[in-house]
């Protein structure tokens, strides 16, 4: 197989920076390609420089593309000879329909004319392509994650893609929706499609790669080829991280004390669709210094579960009694969530968790701003020191606290969300996918934290896509699917299998 | 931290070029005009004049940086100034009613309106722009009715000190009164001490500061500009009672917006209104709260213009909210909200009003006068976008 491309000790500085010192990639014809590397390594820079977004001549070293030296300019230069990258946000028109949006700045008509069947029969043939079986007329916006990022695929399959670039395109979806994407990927394989893939799941990466270029810190630290020997996750982590790890989650002593967290007979309903159940009748618990997992699929209705009972920031016509420490408690707004001791660490951190603009500082004490003020006046020396306290706490890696968090990697984003819950002082943590789109490193710091809490007797929730996570982390999993619990297993019983078993048998 | 070497002090103003780059662009205004007025600007009859010309401006935008910081706008505040004015007018002139009875009720009523837009915004979550639009129609046509086309005047003196009077010099000098050169000199003092005191906080946090050169210098020209004005200020007739109040209001707001955990949370609320609510900001009170505070500020803007012209007309009013939101705007806000400063809408009103009272002195036509205020506006938000891409 020859090379279709070939990325030469590719070096970008910004101002104080060297985002990527002699990184070497080759991407053979019709392979599909993985990229690994911990948040902030250096891939998403690797790839705009490819796609043109960094232009030729603000980098040094040399791409060849399909046989020739390639100097794109911008992405449409990119574009025109065949590549083209999915983004992890994806990047289509909510309000226009799957046809309006395969075909945006590339439309079938003629002078300035939209030929509708034409438009609308090729949209049937690409869309069968990706095996989305949804009408072409269908508004994108009311399609769920995993669809959406087919009509994404589609459309790239619509300007003759050669290589396609997606970056985290599971990271969203669910697993029953990853494994489609992931076949889909092998299908178009099989038909000539080369493509790059960019992902933290490396049990993904290990079932479609063929081959896999691990970058560290800028630069290219091995490439492994699938054909050869067996990747194993284990040396694809090793070269990450840059260490061995042993253990992926770390040991925690399993104690779990007397009932500190209770929700019984739970129902919601949706907040515009006024006869449709989102939440059946759920029950469950959790004690203190116990690690509880939500496991289901993209839809189940875990995140709704989560906030409808966080201060009923979700659905409508909610009933239910939450009980905290034996006493029945007052959920019905935020304040008095937090005040009835519940934290939300929302899935979304960069939408619902974080204002990006503001300081860490700024961010660490929003949720409280009392414990740092009095009488209305905030004792800014004192917010200093609470939100340093944190920063070394959870090891949050920053100059300062002084840093606006839209500079921060996804991981250290985090530990901002989780200092701000930390310091209202809650007895119940809710965490929602705590450790999505982060990489392994931060991944395990995330744990070790979670581990902390449940040490100092809190009760901890768990919502998670990923069974491994919780498999790993949990001492009890909850299994939920369309609005209901359908099962529960206890850590010694729980496998993947079995979960999903019960997911599908429902 | 990054004081040291050339990298250090030119990255840094790189940084700040928008605060500097405010401070730079009035003194420029200033600069300019004084000497294409022939030294007319900076009389003290003038200088007077400016502080009393611009004061509602001033005061609505205030608020208007709370309104747009929150993530909203506020269009109606011309219309509810003239009709509180228009309100105080009959109340005081038709009614005959006394001045301590017809300042609360002015601030009550402005209190209402601000509450029954916000109401809309906040509650029923319709953009601020239509809300306030219909509010901005409403009260221009009912202060129409209410004065039926006819101006209404004159007012008490006792209203009229609201906005013309003058702190007596207590020291019976007279001039240069004593009293407003005593106030400078405090304030200059006030000024000094606060900017070591942060200064000291931020060393000892090891936040990011100016150059210790620039601190001086800013320090020493805002210090020598505010004393130049005072003494001017002091050979007329002293300070102008509107300007205490305006000074005491600014000083308010500023603290409140940077110090309080009421203008934090405003703050959040504009930055990311949903990451704000679901960490326990009553977000829609808030809004509620900011709108009827601009209300409030608009009724006083209202009470304020009518006492200085010592009348209330029809007209009064007409396109003020286009000053104030684009003195907010000069001064440093975000559109999209989260950002900006109480001292730079204060500065983005002054430069305003240096420049409608500069090309008045002129004699340059309303006509002019209007596009180059326009084109001022435009190269200042410019100039933000600019840089803020140039960092990005």
């Amino acid at each position: 197989m020859t090379a279709l491309l070939e990325m030469r000790s590719i070096t970008k500085t910004f101002p104080g920076v060297k985002a990527l010192d002699q990184v070497n990639l080759i991407v053979r014809q019709g392979e599909i390609h993985a990229i690994c590397g911990e948040n902030g390594a250096g891939k998403s820079t690797l790839m705009k420089v490819l796609s043109g977004v960094y232009p030729a001549g603000s980098y040094e070293g040399e791409i060849h593309y399909d046989g020739a030296l390639a100097q794109f300019r911008s992405i449409r230069d990119s574009e025109e000879r065949g590549i083209i990258i999915i983004h992890q946000e994806l990047a289509l028109v909510p309000l226009l329909s799957i046809a309006e949006n395969l075909f945006l700045g590339n439309e079938r008509a003629a002078s300035g004319v939209i030929d509708w069947p034409e438009t609308f029969r090729q949209t049937e043939s690409l869309l069968k392509k990706v095996g989305l079986r949804e009408p072409p007329g269908v508004q994108v916006g009311k399609l769920g994650v995993g669809k959406q990022q087919l009509v994404e695929i589609a459309k790239a399959l619509s300007k003759d893609v050669r290589l396609l670039i997606l970056d985290e395109p599971t990271a969203a979806l669910s697993e029953a929706d990853s494994q489609a994407l992931l076949d889909l990927l092998l299908e178009l394989k099989a038909q000539g499609v080369t493509s790059i893939i960019i992902s933290h799941k490396l049990n993904e990466v290990k079932r479609v790669a063929d081959s896999v270029t691990v970058i560290r810190d800028g630069t290219t630290v091995s490439t492994l080829d699938a054909h050869k020997e067996p990747i194993t996750e284990d040396r694809i982590v090793r070269d990450m991280v840059g260490r061995d790890m042993a253990h992926r989650y770390p040991e925690r002593d399993r104690r779990a004390g007397e009932v500190l967290f209770e929700v019984r007979n739970w129902n919601v309903w949706h907040p515009e669709q006024a006869e449709r159940q989102m939440i059946r009748d759920i029950s469950f618990t959790a004690r203190a210094g116990e690690v509880v997992g939500i496991a289901g699929l993209m839809g189940a209705g875990r995140t709704e579960l989560a906030m409808s009972i966080f201060g009923r920031s979700y659905g409508r016509n909610i009933s239910g009694e939450v009980t905290v420490k034996g006493r029945k408690a007052d959920t019905s707004t935020v304040p008095r969530a937090i005040a009835a001791g519940l934290a939300y660490v929302t899935e979304d951190r960069k939408s619902l968790g974080l204002i990006l603009e503001e300081t860490i500082q700024k961010n660490t004490s929003l949720a409280n701003l009392e414990g740092v003020a009095a009488h209305g006046v905030i004792n800014e020396a004192q917010e200093t020191d609470v939100a340093e306290k944190y920063r070394q706490a959870l090891r949050i890696r920053t100059p300062s606290v002084f840093q606006r968090v839209m500079n921060l990697s996804g991981g250290n984003q985090q530990k901002v969300v989780l200092s701000k819950w930390l310091f209202t002082g809650p007895e119940v943590l809710i965490l929602d996918e705590p450790t999505r789109g982060i990489d392994v490193g931060a991944k395990y710091e995330i744990y070790g934290i979670i581990n902390d809490l449940s040490a100092q007797g809190k009760a901890v929730v768990m919502i998670s896509s990923e069974l491994p996570e919780l498999l790993g982390m949990c001492d009890r999993i909850y299994v939920m699917n369309e609005g209901a619990f359908v099962g529960e297993l206890t850590a010694a019983e729980a496998t993947q299998e079995r979960i999903m078993s019960l997911i599908v048998t429902e | 931290m990054n004081q040291t070497g050339k990298g250090g002090v030119s990255a840094y103003l790189m940084k700040h070029m928008r605060d500097y780059g405010l401070l730079f662009a009035l003194i420029a205004i200033m600069v300019f005009f004084e000497i294409v007025t022939d030294g007319t600007l900076l009389k003290p009859v003038n200088i007077t004049n400016l502080f009393l010309q611009n004061s509602y401006i001033i005061i609505m935008a205030l608020g208007m940086l709370m309104v747009i910081v929150s993530g909203h706008i506020d269009l109606s505040v011309g219309s509810v100034m003239g009709f509180v004015g228009a309100l105080a007018a009959v109340m005081l002139v038709t009614w005959d009613l006394p001045v301590w009875v017809v300042i609360p009720i002015s601030l009550v009523v402005g209190a209402a309106i601000g509450a029954a837009q916000g109401y809309f915004v906040a509650f029923w979550r319709i953009p601020s722009f239509i809300v306030t639009l219909a509010g901005m129609l409403v009260f221009r046509g009912l202060s129409l009715w209410l004065l039926a086309g006819q101006s209404i005047g004159p007012f008490p003196k006792s209203f009229q000190a609201l906005s013309n009077g003058f702190i007596p010099d207590l020291f019976g000098v007279g001039k240069p009164n004593v009293t407003a050169l005593l106030a400078g000199v405090v304030a200059v003092a006030v000024l000094l001490w606060m900017g070591l005191k942060t200064r000291a906080r931020n060393a000892r946090y090891g936040i990011e500061d100016e150059p210790m050169g620039f601190f001086v210098a800013r320090n020493a020209i805002v210090s020598a500009g505010l004393m130049f004005v005072i003494w001017k200020l002091a050979g007329f007739r002293g300070l102008p009672n509107v300007l205490i109040s305006m000074v005491v209001l600014t000083v308010v707001y500023a603290f409140v917006t940077e110090r309080t955990t009421l203008g934090r949370r405003v703050y959040a609320i504009g930055g990311n209104e949903k990451a704000a609510k679901l960490s326990g900001i009553r977000t829609e009170r808030l809004t509620f709260y900011t709108f009827m505070n601009m209300g409030v500020l608009a009724a006083l803007g209202g009470l304020v213009f009518a006492a200085r012209l010592n009348t209330a007309t029809p007209k009064a009013g007409f396109g003020v909210e286009l000053d104030v939101i684009a003195a907010v705007f000069i001064g440093g806000a975000s559109m999209s909200g989260g950002s900006g400063k109480i001292v730079g809408a204060v500065v983005g009103a002054f430069i305003m009003g240096v420049m409608n009272n500069g090309m008045s002195i002129m004699g340059i036509g309303i006509d002019y006068q209007q596009v180059i205020k326009g084109l001022v506006l435009l190269a200042a938000v410019f100039f933000d976008v600019y840089n803020k891409q140039k960092q990005g």
